[in-house]
């Protein structure tokens, strides 16, 4: 290895005659003798390989594309991008010493105060990795807040967040039952909720919207047979512009995926794990908080604050983990956020419900098509049923540049021939177009 | 040189808030399409024009302190600089615009790379498979542990304990205890390893331990293979914490000291940047016989084709949706292409060069508990600073002062007053020069300037106590408190 003067320099300072002598402590029988791996390239190099790599990915700007199922398209302010584009904020590390990072800590607590209006909850943390783990931690924390050995769980909710739910809780010991949901409505069956709600259950999760697009419309009626239970509410956040907010329906804990606020799809990651609770639980919550204070000049000033919750000072008794999170993706939440504003992200909402009304009667209207399969209230998704095969309709779609929705006849049997769609406000009246043309060729 | 950070008052966006109204002649009800009594009466988030939320967060960023403003120190956090192409690449469509659920004939390029880097991660591990799924080094243990657990099952054995040293990062005993072992801490002995001690408290109970080396002191613990072998003798697993891989890339892996299972911090080695706590990634790498207890999907090679594979039927399952932080894996699979093999072993041994240089510019000004060779970091203890009247913590903070980022403090535990240096490859003699003598002169400066330090920062020290007290995490809080207090 060669290596620059300064390093000869240094070497020589320590009293060393070669780099090799600085790492005599590692004894011969561990020692791996180098990499096997290619040489590095200049940077216009990589970018030619990467470029030829990746151009086989088709992308929402290349292909009409009609996925949901708790990742969205939206579309990121050209603002949004600067802000977390800035290096201040992506080079730097956890707030450990304040003074130094003020910039970070208020950005972390505008996020934690933009999405406690939202969910209407007082408390909320600076993020989990995402919505999957959020609901895993909820888990846990309802048997920390309610005791028990089990928790139950719409079966309405993302098999993804399931399958990550079911590893949080068997790490814990904890029984996860189904609650089923009502074939008509495809909200909670609370029948079914009722009948399983015996001794040993700690909570509930449900999702409003839930993974069929439905909106809960009976979430007084869940709170009322919960009792003392805890009530773990997942949202996608963005209908909260205009839903009423689950802190309003007597949520205990409040989870979802902030991705849909200035954060691109990523193919599923890096996204942002929304996490809020009553003021009452919050010792037990996972996660980071920012608290407001004041320096000892008295100004204005945030810090990390309740981190005996923490692994770094719990050790094994912590409540979490956690350690990094999604701290940057908050910081684009609140910059989304602000950017857009009420009135914006009101308009926003209002679009993607518009959207969703429009392509599902239109879908409803071509025979051999049904949407939406269930009569709830909607925000920007819905199941279309087939006659025809859907994994069919989909490699059809996908010949023709467009890619439908989510086929659900693997995860939700039951369902028979049905697609998950999902519309949002990237979708103009000519992609629904296209879509329709299509299907009406299929039909 | 001096050094002033940016200095503003910055209301909070809700401040604005109040005197807004909302619209009413907005419809919420769309037409119909969704019930009155599922809508919100109210929505108090504040109206602004761009301009103005621009100026905010400009002044905000002003306001934070980054790698790219300087040297930042932060034992085990490995705050290394950034190639920007990396960043630049993870903007394309090609992979900021595709979708987890899509089709994979329309994802191949994606899967191709995430296949690629696992090969790569292989590689410097020491390791015959890889997943890429876990989100974070924390998220990493999770899944190693797990796997622990599924391995003893699968073999009809019940064992509930994890031994790690009293060295160990946090994350390791809340990890292990979050997969339902409980955690046995045991003392080091001279900054390593008590070996006696290890053996003493390992028994049919033990599933596994938990090191990482070089370990927290930065000191490469020499009889790893013992350690291991015993364990091993033992029927239990030993987990590398990958958070020091910085260290040792090249030299050695946690494959040649007989680990088992190794948790990668793509945040950290391989440079892709702390985004201020977060997006990190922290991919898990098993040799052959642990590889059927992986996380789902795996990514399949066949004919030039890529597949997922969900048929594992001994997964431990999924440790988080989707793929992993595909975004993160992207910045990391470009770094390592750019470093290739000789790169990569390079940043090591300059990092392990920084490291020694500094260590021994510094260590007669404070002390150096166990002597020798370091690898990419190494613990002063700051007890010398007691008889100017001070504590590390206003060491650390009179560093702010000087444009320098603190080091990390008081961590590990076995450390008195522990002041944990990390300077990176990245980082010129030049700065670690200009390091060394603001360090010294903070030695000479009157107690009462550390004491009251920083002075040159945004925010003087923080009222952590009003904090904790006062326990305001929402603008939405702060509000109902002012309110109540009326
Ligand atoms: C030694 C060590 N182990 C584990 C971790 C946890 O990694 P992460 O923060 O990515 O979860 C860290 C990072 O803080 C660390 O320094």
């Amino acid at each position: 290895m060669e290596h620059s003067k300064c390093s000869l320099e240094m070497l020589q300072e320590l009293g060393l005659k070669s780099v090799d002598e600085l790492f005599a402590d590692i004894p011969k029988s561990v020692r791996s003798g180098g990499l096997r791996l290619p040489e590095g390239m200049s940077e216009i190099d990589l970018k030619r390989s990467l470029e030829t790599m990746l151009s086989s990915n088709r992308h929402a700007e290349s292909m009409l594309n009609f996925l949901g199922a708790g990742i969205y398209h939206h579309y990121i302010p050209s603002a949004v991008k600067m802000i977390t584009g800035r290096s201040e904020f992506i080079t730097s590390y956890t707030p450990y010493q304040p003074e130094i990072s003020q910039g970070m800590l208020q950005a972390l607590f505008e996020y934690q105060s933009y999405i406690a209006e939202l969910t209407g909850m007082d408390v909320v943390n600076s993020s989990m990795y995402d919505a999957s783990t959020a609901l895993g931690e909820a888990v846990l924390m309802s048997t920390r807040i309610s005791g028990g050995d089990t928790f139950l769980l719409s079966r309405a909710i993302s098999p993804e967040r399931r399958r990550v739910a079911e590893l949080y809780a068997k790490g814990a010991d904890i029984r996860l039952v189904d609650v089923d949901f009502d074939r008509a409505s495809g909200s909670v069956d609370l029948n079914d909720l009722t009948s399983k709600l015996k001794d040993g259950v700690s909570g509930f999760y449900f999702e409003t919207p839930n993974f069929f697009g439905v909106i809960e419309s009976q979430a007084r009626e869940i709170r009322g047979l919960l009792d003392k239970r805890t009530m773990v509410v997942g949202v996608n956040p963005m209908s909260l512009a205009i839903l009423r907010p689950p802190g309003d329906l007597g949520a205990d804990i409040v989870i979802g995926d902030a991705q849909v606020f200035g954060a691109p799809m990523s193919f599923g990651g890096p996204t942002i794990g929304l996490f809020g609770c009553r003021p009452e639980h919050v010792r037990k919550m996972p996660g980071r908080i920012i608290g407001m204070t004041t320096d000892i000049e008295g100004r204005a000033a945030y810090c990390m604050t309740l981190q005996t919750r923490e692994q770094h000072i719990r050790r094994s008794k912590a409540t979490s983990n956690i350690c990094t999170n999604e701290a940057l993706l908050a910081v684009a939440a609140a910059a989304y956020l602000s950017v857009v504003g009420r009135t914006g992200l009101r308009e926003i909402a209002a679009t993607n419900v518009r959207n969703m009304q429009s392509l599902s009667s239109r879908i409803d209207s071509i025979s051999g098509f049904g949407a939406p399969l269930f009569k709830g209230a909607h925000f920007n998704e819905f199941i279309v049923r087939s006659d025809r095969d859907p994994f069919q309709i989909h490699k059809t779609l996908l010949t023709q540049g467009i890619h439908g929705g989510l086929v659900l006849a693997n995860m939700f049997p039951e369902l028979g021939n049905s697609t998950l769609y999902a519309t949002t406000e990237m979708h103009t009246k000519e992609d629904h177009d296209r879509l329709l043309g299509a299907l009406e060729g299929i039909r | 040189m001096r050094y002033h950070q940016a200095d503003y008052d910055v209301p909070l966006l809700f401040e604005a808030c109040d005197e807004q109204k909302i619209d009413d002649r907005f419809d919420p009800t769309i037409g119909g399409a969704i019930p009155k009594g599922l809508l919100r009466s109210d929505l108090n988030i504040p109206d602004l024009p761009e301009r103005d939320v621009v100026k905010h967060f400009i002044n905000l960023s002003q306001m934070n302190f980054g790698v790219d403003n300087g040297l930042y120190p932060l034992g085990s956090c490995t705050m290394k600089y950034n190639p920007k192409i990396c960043d630049e690449v993870v903007s394309w469509p090609s992979v900021a615009s595709i979708h987890p659920h899509q089709d994979p004939s329309t994802v191949q390029g994606a899967l191709r790379l995430m296949h690629e880097l696992e090969g790569m991660l292989c590689e410097i591990g020491g390791v015959d498979a890889v997943t890429l799924q876990p989100a974070a080094g924390a998220q990493g243990e999770y899944t190693g542990i797990h796997i622990v657990r599924a391995y003893h099952e699968a073999r009809g054995e019940k064992r509930n304990e994890v031994i790690l040293p009293d060295t160990a990062h946090g994350t390791n005993p809340a990890s292990a205890a979050m997969v339902g072992y409980d955690v046995l801490e045991i003392p080091s002995k001279n900054g390593c390893v008590d070996i006696e001690a290890l053996k003493a408290s390992i028994s049919s109970d033990t599933a596994a331990f938990m090191l990482t080396n070089p370990n927290t002191l930065g000191i490469f613990e020499k009889d790893v293979k013992e350690i291991a072998g015993t364990l091993h003798d033992a029927g239990a697993l030993l987990y590398y914490d990958g958070a020091n891989l910085n260290a040792i890339m090249g030299k050695t892996s946690p494959g040649h000291m007989n680990f088992d299972i190794v948790h990668f911090n793509l945040h950290k080695t391989f440079a892709t940047p702390h985004g201020g706590g977060g997006p990190g990634a922290g991919p898990v790498g098993v040799k052959r016989y642990l590889e059927e207890f992986l996380p789902v999907p795996r990514i399949i090679e066949k004919d030039g084709k890529y597949h997922l594979d969900y048929d594992q039927p001994k997964s431990i399952g999924k440790v988080k949706a989707y793929f992993g932080n595909f975004g993160v894996l992207v910045r990391a699979y470009a770094y390592m292409m750019m470093q290739g093999g000789p790169g990569l072993e390079a940043a090591s041994e300059n990092a392990v060069l920084n490291s020694n240089y500094l260590k021994d510019k510094l260590k007669d000004d404070f002390e150096l508990p166990y002597g020798g060779l370091r690898k990419h970091e190494f613990v002063l203890s700051g007890k010398p600073l007691k008889s100017k009247g001070v504590r590390t913590l206003d060491f650390a903070k009179r560093l702010l002062d000087y444009g320098f980022h603190a080091p990390t403090i008081y961590f590990p535990i076995i450390v008195d007053e522990a002041i944990m240096i990390e300077p990176t490859e990245t980082e010129s003699k030049e700065t670690l020069d200009r390091f060394v003598d603001v360090c010294k002169q903070i030695l000479k400066e009157d107690p009462e300037i550390l004491k009251t330090a920083p002075h040159n920062t945004s925010r003087r020290r923080m009222d952590e106590a009003k904090a904790a007290r006062d326990m305001i995490f929402s603008w939405r809080g702060y509000k109902k408190k002012t309110e109540n207090a009326k």
